[in-house]
């Protein structure tokens, strides 16, 4: 029957669809096994270093190789549903998963029993489980679902607990990022009356020859919707009215994976599917990187909850990525795809940190904080390591990606293009206030001997020494991450090639379309 | 019909961003999911309405005839119903959990998270 696969899958090949396999898997064993309290923590440990293994070798699999794709049900691409990898969505879910690890170790310091028994390893690895298969698919409408399995996780993850500001958090993260996925869904509908298919690699093909008005109108609604599930400015208000209220550990896992999701489908669906309609509306992406990567920042500034300022430093970050897709070209793209990873690891240590340091301190709010320099200088070592990271300070991870940035705004601007110059100027701004606003904290948290206000002499009252399983549960991987953050940045090739790579493939998709053998359809 | 149905889903649209505009949470559930709905029938009329030609492939073709309706975006609404209800059932639970325990149905007043009168920025430094 014709549409029919023939060819074998070779058992490699898997590759690409076992890591949300295990995650889900994984998920619903422990859901079953809910009574066996004790094994749970083991269980998602183990499934979640299984989940990263895999995606380790599938990155391998990806450099080796080049694109790897799978199509459901013995069907041939445009028509069964394929999961289609490239460097970009490999290495990013490898991240994920690494994060997700560290953060299952880091969790343990300070869980309640509440959260154990409302099921907390479960929807970590549901969580997980959406992202990579964000990360992986290779179809609009699976997108989709993805995106609903992270967000009715993220919800329960979120909420868990059920204190008075998690639900009040809840609610209003819950309503907007169900309006995003509904509006998502919209430009779906649209677009498949357009051009007749939501398979990636098949809309590569027949973009080209759509009406450009209407595919323009489609990209603005999936701006808008991946907009918001990124936080970019002006529809970014959900997440400093929410990120803070879990538990630090899952406040990280979600800030780490959640608006990187969001990024990596803009730069999936604008970088690459729709490059026709990402030109048509390079001025509206480059006024909202431009507002972005300004107010991120200056929130910070004046912020006085930690957490809620480490909120505005990653809207700050989602500025620069959208900045990248605004310049659209090589080195644009480059930055974008390297900023994500940045992003993924750097904000979750930060966050990380930040519950170490309100452990520490007893407290969130940064005027009543002070002297923990004294008090643990480890703490202050690697949060002063992050902020230099995040600002983008030569040669920490952060100023690799804002160099590409820089490099390409730069050309475009040589080229005679304002909006290049605009681009180049305010991603250094924005590493400038970026580095003021992190400088700021440091000072307050650590440099300051006591509360804000008080007598330079009289020390912080409320400082407590962390204790033994504080230290070692939750120092060690948030060090371990620092160090990867730190390594990454001080031999910055791998991450630089990795940029590269995935900007070429975003730009060039021959061989993500070769990977689904949709290669006659291309243009 | 396909003309008839657009409009249908415009209305559907319009009363979904009003409600979504109000500040009671209840009106903006409503609103998502008329907003739902209304995307939903976006997607059935993207794969054209026709009772005419029934959606069957004849014996030996590779497509049905043409004209025939096109059953693919009905699977997808299918999808789509399923998961935005489960959402709007999550929703509409923490709706309630948040008006029992903050004793407010109005956004204005839900200001746990986020506390009204906002302190001045830290001035050290």
């Amino acid at each position: 029957m014709a549409g029919m696969q023939e060819n074998p899958v070779f058992a490699f090949d898997w590759l690409v669809l076992l890591p949300v396999v295990v995650a889900l898997a994984a998920a619903a064993l422990l859901v079953i096994g809910r009574a066996a309290r004790d094994l749970q923590w083991a269980g998602a440990v183990l499934a979640v270093a299984t989940i990263t293994l895999l995606d380790a070798a599938l990155v391998w699999r990806v450099i080796e190789l080049g694109p790897l794709s799978m199509t459901m049900g013995n069907w041939l691409p445009p028509f069964g549903i394929s999961f289609t990898v490239d460097i970009v969505g490999a290495v990013f879910a490898l991240a994920a998963s690494g994060v997700t690890l560290l953060l299952l170790v880091y969790l343990r310091i300070d869980l309640p029993e509440r959260a154990r028994q409302q099921g907390v390893f479960p929807l970590i690895l549901l969580l997980l489980a959406g992202v990579s298969g964000s990360f992986l698919t290779g179809d609009l409408f699976n997108l989709y679902v993805w995106f609903e399995v992270m967000l009715i996780s993220s919800f329960g993850l979120m909420a868990l607990g059920g204190r008075d500001r998690q639900l009040d958090a809840t609610v209003k993260y819950g309503f907007l990022n169900f309006l995003a996925t509904t509006i998502f869904l919209l430009a779906l509908g649209l677009l498949y009356g357009l051009v007749g298919t939501l398979n990636m690699a098949d809309i590569l093909g027949r973009a080209v020859t759509a009406d450009r008005a209407a595919l323009a109108g489609i990209a603005a609604l999936l701006l808008l919707a991946f907009g918001i599930k990124a936080a970019a400015f002006p529809v970014n208000a959900w997440l400093p009215a929410s990120y803070h209220a879990p538990p630090p550990a899952i406040s990280a896992l979600l800030a780490g994976l959640l608006t990187k999701a969001g990024a990596y489908a803009l730069l999936r669906a604008l970088g690459m599917l729709l490059p026709g309609a990402r030109d048509l509306l390079e001025p509206v992406l480059a006024l909202v990187a431009i507002a972005t990567l300004l107010l991120g920042p200056l929130g910070a500034i004046a912020e006085t909850n930690l957490r809620r300022a480490l909120g505005f430093l990653l809207i700050g970050g989602i500025g620069a990525i959208v900045a990248g897709l605004a310049l659209g070209d090589t080195a644009g793209l480059a930055g974008a795809v390297g900023y994500v990873l940045h992003a993924m690891l750097t904000i979750s240590a930060l966050y990380m940190l930040a519950g170490l340091i309100e452990a520490a301190t007893g407290q969130a709010d940064t005027r009543l904080m002070g002297g923990l320099y004294a008090a643990n200088s480890t703490l202050s070592v690697l949060f002063f390591i992050l902020v230099l990271a995040v600002a983008g300070v030569p040669p920490f991870l952060g100023f690799w990606p804002k160099l590409l940035l820089v490099e390409g705004g730069f050309a475009r601007w040589l080229s005679g293009d304002g909006w290049g110059l605009a681009l180049w100027v305010t991603v250094l701004v924005n590493a400038l206030l970026t580095l003021i606003a992190g400088a700021r904290l440091w000072a307050h948290i650590f440099w300051r001997a006591g509360h804000e206000g008080a007598a330079s002499e009289v020390p912080n009252p409320d400082l407590k020494p962390l204790g033994r399983r504080t230290r070692w549960l939750g120092q060690s991987p948030t060090a371990l991450l620092v160090l990867i953050v730190l390594l990454l940045g001080l031999l910055p090739e791998p991450l630089l090639a990795f940029a590269r790579a995935g900007a070429l493939g975003l730009l060039d998709p021959a061989a993500y379309l070769a990977a689904t053998g949709l290669v006659e359809a291309a243009p | 019909m396909d003309q008839a149905l657009a409009i249908l889903a415009g209305l559907f649209l319009t009363a979904a961003i009003y409600l979504l505009l109000s500040r009671s949470l209840i009106r903006m559930l409503l609103g998502l999911v008329l907003l739902g709905n209304a995307v939903n029938l976006v997607i059935l009329i993207a794969g054209r309405l026709s009772r005419l030609v029934p959606p069957i492939a004849l014996d030996g073709a590779e497509a049905p005839l043409a004209g025939a309706a096109n059953p693919l975006p009905q699977a997808l609404i299918l999808t789509a119903i399923v998961i935005g209800f489960s959402i709007f059932a999550f929703l509409l639970v923490l709706a309630w959990r948040a008006y029992r325990t903050l004793e407010a149905d109005d956004t204005e007043r839900m200001r746990v998270a986020e506390p009204p009168g906002r302190p001045d920025p830290p001035m050290s430094y």
